[in-house]
C-alpha cells in the first residue's frame, strides 16, 4: 500500500476570517474507495474542490496524482474525474454528445471517443437513450451518467461530491456497483456521502466535524474504536460535538 | 485544437437546440431592418395648420393654396377669427396658426405691410418647429413667386440649396448604418455574455472547469459563433438596405466588413468582461442595458457627437461604437476610404485588444 495517489499536509482554506478547512492532512493509496464524510458545512466540499483545482489552498500542501495542487492545478486536471454535487452536464445535449463532448475535451481521438462511449453505454444499459436530451433523463440516471463522463478518459482518481443525494436505493446500490468496479480497475475513488450505510462500503474512512479530520480508519475500526454498532452511531458521536451549521 | 472543435460544435448545438435563438437570428435583422427604418424618422408629416385670414386677397389666397399643396401641411381650417384659431390650437387639433393681418396685400405693395404671424405649438418641440420651417419655407415661396411675377429676379433663383452625400436628405438613409450598429451591440454585445452566464447558472461551466480546458479556448469556443452569427447578420443587413431601400455603400464592402469585424469582436471582448463579473442572467441584462443606453445616446447613434455640449463630445472618445458609427456613416454616405478614416480603424482595433485582455484576465477558473 506504498502507493499514495493524493497526499495532503496541513491544507488549510479561510474565506475571510472563517476558516472553511482548518489543517487537514491524510493520504489516500490507489484503488482506495476514500470516504470523505462530514455534516453539512463542514467543508469537505471546500476541501475537495481543493484537491480537484477549483480552488486554491490558503496555507498548506497537498499533491495529486504527484503533482502540486497550488502550482500544478492543469497537470492535475487531466488525469481526475470530478462530479459536482450539482448535477452540472449540458441538459441540453443528448446523452452522445455530452459524452463525446467530454471525450474530446480530455484529448480522446474521434475514434476512441466512438469506442470508449459505446462501450460504456453498453455497461450503463443505456443504448436506447443515447440520443435522448440530457435534462428529459430522471435523476438518478443523470447521476450515472456523470459517474460515466467523469471516469470516460479512465482517470488515475476520481472525485465524487454526494454522488447519490436524492438517488433511490436501488439506483444507489447500482451506483457503488459502478463504483467498485471502476475501483477494481485501479481507479481511486474519493467519495462525500451523508448516507452511513455507504460509508460501511469505503476501504477508508474519514470524518470531518468544523473544518478538521476527526477520526480517520477503516469502518470496521473505526466502530470499534467508538464503540459504535455501526457508521451511523460512529458519525452522531463526532458530529455531536460540532459547534458550526445545523 | 481537437478541443477547441469540439467545444464549437457544442456552442452550435446548443444555439441550435434553443427554441428562440435561430428564430431571432434570422427575424431580428429582416425586422429590424424592414420597420425600423420607417418608424424612426424625424420627417415631419400631417403638420396641421390653421390659416387666420384677415385680408381676404389674391395674396392670402395663393398663400392659402400653397399650404394646401405642400405635403407636409394640412391647412384644415380656414377663418377670420383669430381666436377659433387659438382654440384649436389648445385642443391639439392644430400644430400651426398662420395670420395674415389686415390689408397685407396692399401695404406689400407699399413695401411696409405689417408682418404674418406664426403661432407654432411647440409641446413636440421637434413636429412645432420643423413644422415652423415648412410653413415659412411655404410662405416664402409664395410670396417669391408673386413678387416673380411682378419683378426680374425670383427670390427663389437668388439661393441654391444642395445636400451633399444624403442627396434625397433622406432620414432613412441615415438611420440604416446606425440600425446595423445596434443589431451588432445586441447580437454579439448581449448573447455572447448570456451564454457564459447561462453556464454559471446552470453549473455546467464547473464541470469544464474542472477539465483541462484553458480559459481562452473555452472563451474563444463562446465568441466565434457570435461573431460568425453577426457578420451573418450585417450580410442580411446590407442585403436588405440594399433591396428595399436602394441604399448601397458608397465605398468600398470591405471597409464596411473591417470596421465590423473590429467593432464585433470589441462588443464581443465587453461583454464577456461584463459576464465575467456576474453570476445571474439578470445581472448581465441589467449591467448590459445600462452600458448599452450610453452607447444608444451618446454615440452618436441617434444624434449627431457635434450637436452635444462640450464634455459629452470629450466623453464619446472612449465609446467603441462612436467610432463604428462613423466607420459606417462615412463609407456608407460618402464612400470614405479605410486610409482616410484610419484613425477610427487603430481606435476599435485598441478596443478590440483592451476588453478581449481584460476579459481573459478576469475570467476565473479557480478562486
Amino acid at each position: 500500500m506504498n502507493d499514495v495517489v493524493i497526499s495532503v499536509r496541513e491544507l488549510t482554506k479561510c474565506f475571510g476570517d472563517f476558516t472553511a478547512v482548518d489543517h487537514i492532512s491524510f493520504d489516500v493509496h490507489r484503488g482506495e474507495i476514500f470516504g470523505f464524510l462530514g455534516a453539512n458545512g463542514a467543508g469537505k466540499t471546500t476541501a475537495m474542490r481543493m484537491l480537484c483545482g477549483l480552488s486554491y489552498p490558503t496555507s498548506g500542501t497537498g499533491s495529486v496524482v504527484g503533482y502540486d495542487v497550488m502550482h500544478e492545478g492543469d497537470k492535475i486536471k487531466r488525469r481526475i474525474g470530478y462530479m459536482s454535487q450539482r448535477f452540472s452536464l449540458y441538459n441540453d445535449l443528448t446523452v452522445w454528445e455530452n459524452m463525446s463532448l467530454f471525450a474530446g475535451i480530455y484529448g480522446l481521438t474521434k475514434k476512441e471517443t466512438e469506442k470508449r462511449a459505446t462501450e460504456l453505454l453498453a455497461r450503463l444499459n443505456f443504448v436506447s437513450e443515447r440520443d435522448t436530451l440530457v435534462g428529459s433523463l430522471p435523476l438518478g440516471w443523470k447521476q450515472k451518467l456523470s459517474f460515466v463522463i467523469a471516469t470516460i478518459h479512465r482517470p488515475r482518481v476520481v472525485f465524487l461530491d454526494e454522488p447519490t443525494g436524492g438517488v433511490d436505493p436501488i439506483t444507489r446500490r447500482q451506483f457503488w456497483e459502478m463504483i467498485y468496479e471502476a475501483a477494481e480497475e485501479g481507479t481511486t475513488i474519493f467519495v462525500t456521502t451523508h448516507y452511513m450505510d455507504e460509508a460501511e462500503y469505503c476501504s477508508r474512512v474519514s470524518i470531518m466535524v468544523d473544518g478538521e479530520v476527526r477520526a480517520l480508519d477503516t469502518p470496521a475500526r473505526l466502530k470499534k474504536q467508538f464503540a459504535a454498532d455501526s457508521m451511523d452511531e460512529v458519525f452522531r458521536i463526532l458530529a455531536r460535538g460540532a459547534h458550526r451549521g445545523e | 485544437m481537437r478541443t477547441f472543435i469540439v467545444l464549437l460544435q457544442k456552442e452550435f448545438l446548443q444555439i441550435r437546440r434553443n427554441s428562440f435563438l435561430p428564430r431571432l437570428i434570422i427575424a431580428f435583422p429582416v425586422l429590424v431592418m424592414l420597420l425600423m427604418p420607417l418608424i424612426m424618422t424625424m420627417d415631419v408629416r400631417n403638420v396641421n395648420v390653421a390659416l387666420v385670414d384677415l385680408d381676404l386677397s389674391v395674396v392670402s389666397r395663393r398663400i392659402a393654396s400653397h399650404i394646401e399643396a405642400s405635403e407636409y401641411l394640412d391647412l384644415i381650417e380656414t377663418t377670420a377669427e383669430y381666436q377659433l384659431a387659438i382654440e384649436a390650437l389648445e385642443q391639439g387639433e392644430v400644430d400651426v396658426i398662420v395670420q395674415i393681418p389686415d390689408n397685407f396685400e396692399r401695404d406689400m405693395m407699399l413695401s411696409a405691410p405689417e408682418r404674418i404671424s406664426i403661432i407654432a405649438n411647440a409641446v413636440n418641440a421637434t413636429k412645432g418647429g420643423i413644422g415652423m420651417q415648412y410653413i415659412v419655407q411655404t410662405i416664402a415661396r409664395a410670396l417669391a413667386e408673386l413678387r416673380g411675377e411682378n419683378a426680374p429676379v425670383g427670390f427663389s433663383e437668388l439661393m441654391t440649396v444642395e445636400n451633399r452625400y444624403n442627396p434625397t436628405l433622406d432620414y432613412r438613409h441615415y438611420m440604416i448604418p446606425a440600425l446595423m450598429i445596434i443589431l451588432f451591440i445586441l447580437i454579439c454585445g448581449f448573447l455572447p455574455a448570456l451564454s457564459i452566464v447561462g453556464e454559471k447558472e446552470s453549473g455546467s461551466i464547473e464541470q469544464i472547469n474542472v477539465t483541462p480546458v484553458s480559459r481562452f479556448t473555452f472563451i474563444l469556443s463562446k465568441l466565434v459563433p457570435y461573431w460568425i452569427i453577426g457578420l451573418f447578420v450585417l450580410t442580411v443587413a446590407i442585403i436588405v438596405a440594399r433591396l428595399v431601400y436602394g441604399l448601397e455603400p458608397a465605398g468600398s464592402v470591405w471597409a464596411i466588413y473591417l470596421g465590423a469585424l473590429l467593432f464585433i469582436f470589441t462588443i464581443s471582448g465587453f461583454s464577456l468582461t461584463v459576464a465575467n463579473f456576474s453570476e445571474t442572467m439578470q445581472q448581465t441584462m441589467f449591467v448590459m442595458f445600462f452600458f448599452i443606453m450610453i452607447f444608444m445616446l451618446m454615440s452618436g447613434l441617434l444624434t449627431p457627437v457635434d450637436s452635444m455640449p462640450e464634455w459629452a463630445q470629450r466623453f464619446t472618445l472612449i465609446l467603441p461604437p462612436r467610432y463604428f458609427v462613423e466607420i459606417l456613416r462615412s463609407v456608407y454616405l460618402k464612400g470614405t476610404s479605410i486610409a482616410e478614416l484610419w484613425v477610427n480603424y487603430v481606435a476599435l482595433a485598441l478596443f478590440a485588444f483592451v476588453f478581449n485582455t481584460l476579459a481573459a484576465v478576469t475570467y476565473k477558473k479557480q478562486i
